[in-house]
């Protein structure tokens, strides 16, 4: 079955979504993430959009959803690379995806995770040596 | 053929230089027109007339007069763009009906009921081919009013950078939610174009801000942060702060400044930047230098 593959970067998860998205791989990609942040004890998630082209409120939702899941495990996540067509997509169908963070690249999004994940991310090795 | 058809391609010489004669009076205008170019179109309008009528269609919207059709919505476009007045334009075909009337008069002396019948098929056909042209007048400045528009709109939305990923966007005239479209795709391929991190939305220009315009604002702020991008506010004016606030417009969740000045030093600290006075130089100009190193 067709997945979109979750790539593990130290403490963080790398996600880049290179396909249309359909309602099924959304729904898989959930749980593929929330099962990898329990397993990894992953500080973080990235998910890089910017080969998306094609939004829909569904897919609004599932960035929002892994957002929230994402948190209630100890992870934040940024979404990076949105196009323009996308932004004002989501905006015009009134999903502000208020609880998740972006960023422009991948490189900056990287970069706010070592941000703010300055203090935590000691706590994460540690989780990893556990 | 019509009696009226007779008539015209019997005098056309006539009737050209009689319609001259009155046009030089009234409808020339020197200063926009040769009378040499008002000749030459004097003389290929009457001509296609007379070909029309000679057809035997009496209503010149009909296809043996696309001739005579077309060469109007000529003559009327390019007046339309020269200055010229609707009524000016208009009364280059309708003084035709003088001299016209007064052929007529002449070549049907003995029946009065010929003469009349003449007359007022003249007169329609006139009038119709009258509002060809006063139709066509206004098409082509409709046409020049909306590139206008649409030029206006482009030239009014310049997005500028002003230091490497801090870009500025003033907004000059009232925001519409056209204005505001053009607006946010303009600001957002210009974040991605030069991968930047901040945008400045000076309103100083914008006369009024109401409801819409804030929602049009916000709008535009929250499709640059899912991208990434952070908007700051500058140029709120007095009134329009407090026109803010009476409205209820919440703007808790944006940056707002008085100047974009004090943007642009927020945007500077936000990016890790301070501008500093160089101790060299005494005439008080400043450099920027990097405040420190990141934090990685």
């Amino acid at each position: 079955m067709e997945r979109i593959p979750i790539l593990r970067m130290g403490p963080f998860l790398l996600i880049t979504i290179q396909v249309d998205m359909h309602d099924k791989l959304a729904m898989q990609l959930q749980d593929d993430v929330a099962q990898r942040i329990s397993e990894w004890g992953s500080a973080g998630v990235l998910i890089d959009i910017s080969s998306l082209e094609i939004v829909d409120s569904f897919i609004g939702r599932m960035l929002a959803n892994i957002a929230a899941m994402s948190r209630v495990l100890g992870a934040d996540t940024v979404v990076v690379g949105m196009q323009p067509a996308v932004a004002i997509t989501l905006v015009e169908l009134g999903m502000s995806l208020p609880g998740v963070r972006t960023a422009l690249n991948v490189e900056s999004g990287m970069e706010l995770l070592y941000g703010t994940q300055g203090i935590s991310l000691g706590a994460a090795h540690d989780r990893s040596e556990i | 053929m019509s009696k009226l058809g007779e008539v015209i391609s019997r005098n056309e010489e006539s009737i050209r230089a009689e319609w001259m004669k009155h046009m030089t009076a009234s409808v020339l205008r020197a200063d926009l027109m040769s009378k040499v170019e008002l000749e030459e179109q004097s003389k290929a309008l009457l001509n296609a007339i007379a070909r029309g009528v000679s057809s035997g269609q009496e209503d010149p919207t009909g296809p043996s007069w696309s001739g005579a059709r077309e060469l109007l919505q000529d003559i009327s476009a390019s007046r339309a763009r020269q200055g010229f007045t609707p009524s000016e334009t208009a009364s280059f075909v309708l003084s035709l009906k003088q001299p016209l009337f007064s052929s007529i008069r002449r070549e049907l002396p003995g029946s009065q009921d010929e003469m009349f019948d003449a007359l007022w098929k003249c007169t329609v056909l006139l009038d119709k081919l009258s509002l060809i042209t006063v139709e066509t007048f206004m098409a082509t400045r409709e046409e020049l009013i909306s590139r206008q528009q649409q030029e206006l709109l482009e030239l009014s939305t310049p997005v500028v950078k002003l230091w490497d990923g801090i870009l500025a966007l003033p907004i000059i005239g009232t925001l519409d939610s056209s204005r505001t479209q053009v607006v946010m795709e303009e600001l957002l391929q210009t974040v991605v174009a030069t991968n930047s991190k901040f945008a400045i939305i000076d309103i100083t220009g914008v006369p009024t801000v109401d409801t819409l315009v804030a929602q049009h604002l916000l709008k535009t702020i929250t499709a640059a942060r899912l991208m990434g991008a952070e908007c700051i506010i500058s140029g709120v004016r007095p009134q329009i702060a407090q026109t803010i606030v009476h409205l209820g417009i919440n703007l808790e969740d944006v940056i707002t400044k008085a100047k974009l000045a004090d943007a642009f030093a927020l945007a500077l600290q936000k990016s890790g930047r301070a501008v500093v006075r160089s101790s060299a130089a005494t005439n008080g100009s400043a450099q920027i230098i990097p405040a420190g190193p990141k934090e990685v």
